[in-house]
């Protein structure tokens, strides 16, 4: 065995679950393989420059096992846990047919277990699953894709029958029980798709069951957008202080579907998230919204990358980020447009505020163009508070702090106004208002 | 009321006021003119608390108070208000709900109950017929995408909303066409009123015609070096500011 591998080899030599169809035992296989030639990334990947892994390569995690002590009850109080109509409950990676609530699905629609539609009675799900599960992530470069794709069994599903426009949203809910003394990992899986010129919202939340448990999530989701479709997605990642959060969403996106996504990173002490969508098909729309807060020691990390492979369609990004303390935050936006992407309208803007000195972002956008009829802009605005706004209101009568408190909602709002669920909205203000709230008294007392 | 005595002001390290004296009792309506870089905007700056100007030297007392004691939201609390040259843009905040906010600020601090909702709307819907402020200006953001006529009748509204005692116009005239300088020049006048002070910074002498003033002092080189009633303001604009600017008294005609 090379030192690579058998650096890697705790990592994958055991737990893997084993069951299944063969060609998710082949899935797992290939995984596991690649992940082990792959390697964990270091900084001199560019995908990686600004993130060093170390804290999580260098950590002793116990894969998570099967969740004993949460009841219906506790999972109701979690945060977020009220957001959707449907709620489909995901613990350490395995779905929870206890937490879950998914009576009364329209007619055709599934939502649950993925583990089911993987194994289950239903034709339509199986062949669904085995069409999409571990096609449109790529973890033939991405490593940690690949650790999760090796340990795959289990998570969340939804599937949306062509033409079904679906009102309620369908919350999956992802705790990470964190109930052993020891550092877990778990890999949450989730797949999402929609058949033609159906429609629905789709809320993912990422929360530990224990404050202050020390986990890793490793979370790896896939969504496919069939023609005409629209899907609007969030993701909200507010885990423990002490969480460690790696999470991929690979989106596909056909001709003249419309995918929104909304992520929201209001906690753990080190996150990643990577967002790639696909347009592949014309007239095919992507949005990417993104709201992150670090505070304190935290790491956010937001890739996105948006790759236009057909022509006539637009994207539209926008990424603000809030940093106190000694926090540390990287944003890079990649956007792709191949040769055959004729009129792309791409628009990217990023922008954070800074509210001590001792604060730090990387950001970076990064446009790769292969056509040449398109329109690409991008924008990025790192700084403090506009002093003469700021002005503006206290000559007014504001105070300093009405007034700062003022301008930072506003910054946020800009991103929250677009959220289209209206107790998760009114849930994300008053966390992140809080915790924003805490972080300025630091700002003040310092 | 305003009482300002040998006030001297920097901004960017470069003296700009060199001693200003000026007195403004309740109820008149003083205009301050003067060439470009004469310091006009930067008194009304400084009286309004900016924290870009520098007061080296001289006293302000407004109502017996130091005024230069005071943070710029105390001023605006205790009656100051300054409708900006340049009204700043403010994404995100919507305009109602800040104009909310500074009314309700103001009325907290002299012990009155807050305005709720409904109050506040009753109230902005009164004031803004006569500034032709539509509910688009009230529900957009402060500022934002506003033509430089809406930044300033906003800027009038505010000071309606507010009542102040102490109203001082930075330049509200620059850029105005004459349509817009009458509502502005309109709303103002309403204002006037015994128990309040306007002053009117402004390099013409047009918005006069329309906001008569009880006096006119002329600023040159960081001093008002002339002061009169309103017919100095009619004999600036026909005779400039050259002569003061030399200091040369003008040849009587």
């Amino acid at each position: 065995m090379t030192q690579l591998a058998e650096k890697l080899h705790p990592w994958v030599a055991s737990g893997r679950p084993a069951g299944g169809p063969r060609w998710l035992q082949d899935l797992r296989e290939r995984s596991a393989a690649t992940f082990s030639s792959l390697g964990f990334p270091t900084v001199r990947d560019e995908e990686w420059r600004f993130t060093n892994v170390a804290p999580i390569t260098a950590g002793d995690f116990q894969l998570a096992g099967a969740p004993t002590g949460l009841s219906p009850a506790l999972a109701d109080g979690l945060p977020y846990a009220g957001s959707g109509a449907h709620r489909v409950v995901v613990v350490n990676g395995r779905y929870s047919p206890e937490l879950s609530r998914v009576g009364g699905l329209p007619r055709g629609l599934t939502a649950g277990s993925l583990g089911a539609a993987i194994n289950g009675e239903l034709q339509a799900d199986r062949e669904i699953v085995q069409r999409y599960l571990g096609q449109l992530a790529d973890f033939n470069t991405r490593a940690f894709a690949a650790l999760n794709t090796a340990f795959l069994d289990d998570g969340g599903y939804v599937h949306v029958p062509d033409g079904l426009i679906l009102e309620a949203p369908i919350q999956i809910l992802f705790v990470s029980s964190g109930e052993s003394a020891a550092a877990t990992v778990s890999y949450p899986r989730c797949l999402i798709v929609l058949g033609d010129r159906s429609q629905a919202r789709v809320i993912e939340t990422y929360v530990s069951a224990t404050t202050n448990a020390v986990h890793l999530t490793n979370a790896v989701t896939e969504v496919f957008v069939g023609e005409g479709a629209v899907l609007d997605h969030y993701k909200v990642q507010q885990e423990s202080e002490q969480a460690f959060h790696l999470g991929t969403m690979h989106v596909h996106a056909t001709r003249s579907a419309n995918f929104s996504s909304h992520s929201f990173s209001l906690g753990g002490r080190f996150v990643r998230n990577d967002v790639l969508a696909t347009l592949d098909g014309e007239g095919a729309e992507v949005t990417l919204n993104g709201l992150y807060l670090a505070d304190g020691d935290r790491l956010v990390d937001n890739h996105t990358t948006i790759d236009h492979a057909r022509a006539h369609c637009p994207s539209h990004e926008v990424y603000k980020g809030i940093l106190g303390g000694r926090a540390k935050a990287v944003f890079n936006g990649k956007i792709i447009v191949r040769q055959d992407a004729q009129k792309t309208d791409a628009k990217q803007t990023n922008r954070a505020l800074l509210l001590s000195d001792d604060a730090l972002i990387n950001t970076k956008p990064q446009l790769e163009i292969f056509a040449d009829d398109v329109k690409c802009t991008h924008g990025a605005a790192i700084g403090q508070l506009d002093e003469d706004a700021l002005f503006y209101l206290r000559a007014r009568g504001l105070t300093y702090y009405e007034a700062r408190d003022m301008l930072i909602h506003a910054f946020a709002g800009e991103i929250l106004e677009r959220v289209k669920v209206e107790p998760l909205k009114v849930e994300l203000e008053s966390q992140l208002y809080t915790q924003l709230a805490r972080d300025l008294a630091e700002v003040d007392a310092a | 009321m305003l009482e300002v005595t040998n006030l001297q002001v920097k901004a960017e390290g470069k003296e700009i006021l060199r001693g200003i004296d000026l007195t403004v009792n309740t109820g008149e309506v003083h205009a301050i003119m003067g060439p470009n870089g004469s310091g006009k905007s930067t008194l009304a700056r400084a009286l309004s608390g900016h924290p870009e100007y520098e007061v080296t030297g001289g006293t302000v007392l407004f109502e017996g108070k130091d005024l230069l004691e005071m943070d710029p939201d105390e001023r605006a609390r205790e009656g100051i208000f300054m409708a900006f040259q340049y009204p700043v843009e403010i994404a995100g905040v919507n305009n109602a709900y800040f104009l909310k906010a500074a009314l309700n600020a103001k009325r907290k601090h002299h012990g009155q109950p807050e305005l709720d909702a409904i109050e506040f709307m009753q109230l902005i819907r009164e004031k803004a017929k006569d500034l032709e402020i539509d509910q688009a200006m009230l529900s957009r953001s402060v500022n934002e995408g506003f033509s430089g006529g809406e930044k300033k009748r906003n800027e009038i509204f505010q000071m309606t909303l507010l009542e102040p005692k102490l109203a001082i116009l930075d330049e509200t005239d620059s850029g105005l066409d004459i349509d817009a300088l009458k509502i502005v020049a309109k709303g103002v006048n309403a204002m006037r009123s015994p128990e309040r002070a306007i002053i009117v910074v402004t390099h013409y002498q047009r918005l006069l015609d329309y906001i008569v003033p009880d006096y006119v002092h002329v600023l040159s080189g960081g001093r008002i070096v002339k002061s009169g009633g309103k017919e100095l303001a009619l004999e600036l604009e026909s005779k400039g500011y050259g002569w003061i600017e030399t200091g040369a008294e003008p040849v009587q005609a």
